[in-house]
């Protein structure tokens, strides 16, 4: 017998789509555990072809960036125009980059 | 070339099944304990449905009587359903829901698997489409068996009720009659007595795993693939399910 809860866990949902793009967030939902997460994503998010690969992960064990440090995190790199590549001419044979 | 009767039959039991667990698990929509169930029953809702339409479909063009796989499923009476008695089990609590669906599942995926490497192209078609629907069923309906099943007191007592309660259930699925000898013989299908060791194999272990005693005793109510006698359930659900065709004969939207 397990431990009874309330509530089972959260998860957070990233799903790869067709075409070689990286996992994406799309959302979150409940599940007893890891196993039970990803047949819950599939039933959930994947309804419409959305996905060829799902990664779940428990929404606790993520470690977010704290809104109030914005400052300090964010500010300092507005200023720092060199960074983006945008001064450089690409030639035309190229094509979209 | 088996009889067109026997063939119609057969499609009709199989499309007879999906259809009424399909009807029967598409109740749960709006109702289930948790969003993401109520969900996932509702996508298995549809695959069944989906799945009737296929079988249904075949049977009607195999009658050749000029209905179609809508009048079959909406036009005909109860005693003309040859669904199989689990299914058309009210859907009680989760537990019973989900035990039903388990036991069904169990059954489906071994006829599938075999109906794949049918004589007639016709049915190997929609069993190879129907396959990979019926086995991700499959894996759900087993974890979610095996989580309750070894869950908490109040799970477990709840499964092992429905185990008690759907068990004299399960044998019909295995029951042959002259149709299934029909169906082998001609190579279209296996005889349903052929499914029982492998199917028996995957119910007991998942059982074992989910801490369930099987209960004691093999009586066995039949009369839903024969058609012979529905328990009382049937008739109520044909009721609900057929009451628009029924009220507004041939509506469309």
């Amino acid at each position: 017998m397990t431990q009874q809860r309330n509530e089972w866990p959260l998860w957070e949902i990233f799903i790869r789509g067709q075409h070689g793009m990286s996992h994406r967030h799309v959302g979150s939902l409940h599940a007893a555990d890891s196993e039970t997460a990803i047949l819950n994503a599939r039933d959930v998010y994947t309804r419409r072809n959305e996905g060829v690969s799902i990664w779940v992960v428990q929404a606790q064990q993520i470690t977010a960036s704290s809104p109030s440090d914005k400052g300090p995190l964010y500010e300092p790199s507005e200023a720092k125009v060199y960074r983006h590549p945008s001064f450089f001419d690409i030639p035309k044979e190229v094509g979209a980059m | 070339m088996a009889q067109t009767a026997d063939l119609f039959e057969f499609l009709c039991r199989m499309g007879d099944n999906t259809l009424v667990l399909g009807h029967r698990v598409s109740e749960w929509c709006g109702h289930a304990p948790v969003l993401e169930e109520d969900i996932a029953l509702a996508n298995t809702a549809l695959d069944l449905i989906g799945q009737t339409q296929m079988w249904l479909g075949l049977a009607a063009e195999v009658e050749g009587q000029g209905r179609s796989a809508d009048d079959l499923a909406m036009l005909r009476d109860a005693w003309n359903f040859h669904n199989v008695l689990l299914v058309e089990q009210p859907n009680r609590d989760f537990g019973v829901t989900i035990l039903r669906q388990f036991l069904f599942d169990a059954w489906h995926v071994e006829m599938l698997q075999r109906l794949i490497t049918s004589s007639d192209q016709r049915i190997a078609e929609v069993a190879a489409k129907s396959v990979k629907e019926a086995t991700y069923h499959l894996e759900r309906s087993s974890t979610t068996v095996i989580a309750l099943g070894d869950g908490t007191g109040e799970s477990h007592n709840r499964m092992q009720d429905a185990l008690n309660l759907l068990w004299p259930y399960v044998g019909e699925l295995f029951a042959d009659d002259a149709v299934d000898t029909a169906m082998s013989e001609e190579g279209i299908a296996p005889k349903s007595s052929d499914l029982r060791d492998a199917v028996m194999a995957r119910i007991t272990d998942v059982l074992a795993e989910a801490t369930l005693q099987v209960p004691d005793g093999d009586f066995t109510h039949k009369g839903g693939k024969t058609g012979f006698q529905h328990t009382e359930h049937l008739g109520h659900m044909l009721v609900a399910m057929q009451n628009l065709q029924r009220s507004y004969p041939g509506a469309t939207w």
